[in-house]
């Protein structure tokens, strides 16, 4: 491979960390002009590559070799003025200043020392304009949607002059609608002669954009192919290690049982009207819709997070009405939210902490703790749904998102909840992981609990769910029986 | 190697206080005599005491700095139940630390409730309970107690002043509450993490409530050990003290961030501000540059907390 064909070269990378391998050996090839998928399972190395070629850490092996200049090691100036870009799931903009100062954020245009506003807002508009975005470049940056909000980073860096542009799980963020729009610019981008890197989990999306995807595992490289010459099963097997012969399992039809555990009759707040559905003893009954539906929203209502304004809830045929999460938990109820870190877990604290956190009232004589019961409850649910850690004391900061999002669980099952909502299950979470939660998911209705299920993934929405009904608004635009299921159908539920 | 790095460091306050003794009994010989330690010890009981219930405060991400003026109200309301209405010591004693405990549950009811942020409701009840003290006594200090109320500051059980001993029962019962009841995992979660908490089935007001009440409580005995030992009541003897307990809490190793810090590093904390201050003023060092040198160690305890966060979130974001 000649250096005029490619952009980026990546050769023999590795990096240490004392006790960690993040990368080992990992050799790259980005051609000018064509989209380059990244893809690899949560701590595969992906994040950690792509800052070394943004010069956010330096390799301990290995040159990078950018329009055919060698370097040992990068740094944010340097790769920047190579021609790199990066746009980080987090974004580096000012909230409280305009779209066109952030895009020349540090590089003002200027006519001595006053900024020159207009001629800011000029040249943010051809850039945006290239770009077919179309937001006006006066506006404040934290009146902007999540996903315009990627437009201005995308923008920013344009302006840079990228001719490489680093994407990281750019889609995460956004809405369906919002990921469309951000195709649309990464089309238009490659169509402007941008190179981009796309790293992303959804495999959808490498199919939809990309021209070549290279895989990583474990910190090594495993292959790169041409996308078009390659299917998902493929690209999941190389990604695992293995065949995932069946993601979704079967569970046996006996599961769910005539008895009605929960109903919602006719609830309305926030953001919901007139909600009304029965969930059965050892159903899974899963929630689509757009984001914004009202699903997490419906979950807050359930969880006592939320006041309803209207309606009633019968728990075992007994009405319930729970102003907090505690009460919810009393009666029965568990949440596992859609933000692990931020709302789900306690990351500070251990395994054993966070799976007795409900339980301790129970599990203490006075407010004195019992630490015996407290370490068998600990050991008895790791053990069930088989959290891989060498200590109970282990802090839940350090485990994979799988296990994290096991702790959860164990931490529901300790409290002897009935009734559990899930709220995006296996979002952020790898491959591997995603198939133990659908098992654990499955023992959990097997032994009679029941379960709501709320995904924004087709795929796990129908492979998981007994049942689904479709919200849109606010409120329910349809239910589709097992035999009913179909993506069409439920795209078009979701958007009336 | 890393082992001995991380033993070191999580003993680092322990080497600390050591190296501190050694070197103010080397500068000066009447530093390391039993007499002078117990001094120290006793010095420090009245913030000592007072810090237990900060450390919660702390704990839980929040700061109380309305102490200072609670010890200053214990005084004046403990002094004119006992000697303008003629109050049995313990009765007044008791309607004291409920009072106390009353204001911090105030605190706390406005922080958790209404959603205010702990720096501005406490700094307000600050001012406020300060004036207050005030208007109870005129300006006026309050004195001619009891003998029987006065031994709590002024006895000795055996050779050792009960103030001390006052302060070793808090820092037991404070080591017991965080340790061994659910209270104490519930203080480090919501440090932690305030809405994945609320989502675990802990009922977060509650928590606040309990602990601003016992960070009321605390500076309650605290105020009525003052009292006791000072014979007189004074509207501003509490002047400035929550800034050496929120020192003697830092130092300690809780972090400023919340949801980290162990009681004993802050008995620690608490040691190391006592063994310096007088360990200054036995080698003459005047007290303004005292003032100077104890806002430098607590910048200098805060940016050991603040720089260890940042190397976790480094190491966290390298993994």
């Amino acid at each position: 491979m000649n250096a005029i064909d490619s952009i980026l070269e990546i050769k023999h990378i590795s990096k240490f960390y004392p006790g960690v391998v993040a990368l080992k050996d990992v050799s790259l090839e980005v051609r000018k002009g064509e989209v380059h998928a990244l893809v690899g399972e949560n701590g595969a190395g992906k994040s950690t590559l792509i800052k070394t070629c943004s010069g956010a850490i330096a390799p301990s092996e290995g040159k990078i070799i950018v329009n055919g200049k060698v370097f040992d090691s990068m740094t944010p100036a340097l790769s920047e003025q190579n021609g790199i870009g990066v746009i980080y799931q987090e974004f580096n903009l000012v909230g409280d200043l305009s779209v066109a100062e952030n895009i020349f954020l540090g590089r003002a245009i200027r006519k001595g020392i006053i900024v020159d506003q207009k001629a800011m807002e000029r040249e943010a508009k051809k850039i945006l304009k290239s770009l077919n975005i179309d937001i006006n470049p006066h506006t404040l940056v934290k009146k902007l949607s999540v996903g315009y909000q990627q437009m201005v980073e995308i923008a920013k860096a344009v302006s840079q002059n990228a001719k490489l542009l680093i994407m990281d799980e750019p889609s995460a963020p956004l809405t369906n609608a919002e990921v469309e729009s951000m195709f649309a610019i990464v089309d238009q981008l490659k169509k402007n002669g941008v190179t981009i890197i796309y790293i992303s989990h959804r495999l959808d999306e490498i199919f939809r954009l990309s021209d070549r995807v290279t895989i990583l595992r474990d910190g090594q490289y495993v292959s790169t192919l041409n996308t078009k010459d390659t299917n998902k099963d493929e690209l999941v097997k190389y990604m695992v290690g293995r065949e995932l012969t069946e993601i979704y399992p079967q569970r046996g039809s006996t599961c769910i049982k005539d008895e009605v555990i929960f109903e919602v009759i006719d609830v309305c707040g926030n953001g919901d009207r007139n909600i009304s559905f029965q969930l059965h003893k050892g159903e899974v009954l899963g929630f689509g819709g757009l984001v914004g539906a009202g699903r997490t929203e419906l979950a807050e209502l359930i969880f006592g997070i939320k006041a309803k304004t209207s309606g009633k809830f019968l728990y075992n045929g007994k009405e319930i009405s729970p102003r907090n999460p505690k009460e919810a938990i009393d009666c029965g109820i568990g949440l596992v939210p859609e933000d692990r870190k931020l709302k789900g877990a306690l990351l500070g604290l251990s395994i054993k902490n966070n799976i007795n956190m409900p339980t301790y009232p129970r599990i203490s004589k006075g407010s004195v703790i019992d630490t015996k019961k407290e370490s068998e409850t600990a050991e008895r649910y790791k053990n069930e749904i088989s959290i891989k850690t060498p200590s109970l004391n282990q802090i839940v900061k350090n485990l994979s998102g799988g296990n994290q999002q096991k702790v959860i669980l164990a931490k529901w099952l300790a409290a002897d909840v009935d009734l559990l909502i899930f709220d995006e299950p296996t979002r952020g979470i790898d491959v591997g992981a995603k198939h133990e939660i659908y098992m654990l998911i499955n023992t959990l209705v097997e032994q009679g609990k029941s379960v709501l299920m709320i995904s924004s993934e087709m795929e796990e929405l129908m492979g998981m769910s007994d049942r689904i009904i479709i919200l849109s608004e606010g409120c329910i635009a349809g239910e589709l029986k097992k035999e009913e299921y179909d993506q069409e159908t439920i795209m078009r539920l979701a958007s009336t | 190697m890393k082992k001995t790095i991380d033993i070191v460091r999580s003993r680092a306050i322990y080497i600390f206080l050591f190296i501190m003794l050694i070197f103010f009994s080397i500068m000066n010989s009447n530093f390391m005599t039993a007499n002078n330690l117990l001094n120290v010890a006793k010095q420090v009981s009245i913030f000592g005491i007072a810090s237990i219930g900060m450390t919660y405060v702390i704990l839980l991400g929040g700061i109380d700095l309305s102490t200072g003026s609670l010890i200053s109200l214990v005084n004046i309301i403990g002094a004119y139940f006992m000697v303008n209405l003629n109050m049995n010591p313990w009765l007044a004693i008791a309607i004291s630390l409920i009072i106390s405990a009353a204001i911090g549950f105030a605190n706390g009811w406005i922080i958790a409730t209404i959603k205010m942020p702990p720096l501005i409701v406490t700094f307000a009840s600050q001012t406020i309970f300060g004036g207050l003290a005030y208007i109870i006594c005129n300006g006026r200090p309050i004195s001619r107690f009891d003998d029987s109320f006065l031994k709590i500051g002024q006895g000795y059980l055996g050779k050792i002043p009960i103030p001390i001993i006052i302060m070793v029962i808090c820092f037991a019962v404070g080591a017991f509450i965080l340790t061994k009841t659910y209270f104490g995992r519930y203080f480090y979660a919501l440090g932690g993490n305030e809405e994945a908490s609320e989502l675990s089935g802990i009922n977060v007001k509650r928590i606040k409530y309990l602990v601003y009440s016992l960070s009321g409580f605390f500076a309650g005995i605290a105020g009525i050990v003052m009292l006791s030992r000072a014979n007189t009541g004074q509207p501003n003897a509490g002047l400035g003290y929550e800034f050496d307990v929120i020192t003697c809490v830092v130092l300690g190793g809780v972090s400023v961030n919340g949801g980290s810090g162990k009681i004993l590093n802050v008995l620690a904390g608490v040691l190391i501000i006592g063994v310096l201050s007088n360990g200054m003023i036995l080698m003459d060092i005047n007290s303004y540059m005292q003032m100077v040198i104890k806002g430098i160690i607590l910048l200098l305890a805060v940016g050991s907390d603040c720089i260890q966060q940042a190397e976790l979130l480094k190491a966290k974001k390298a993994a």
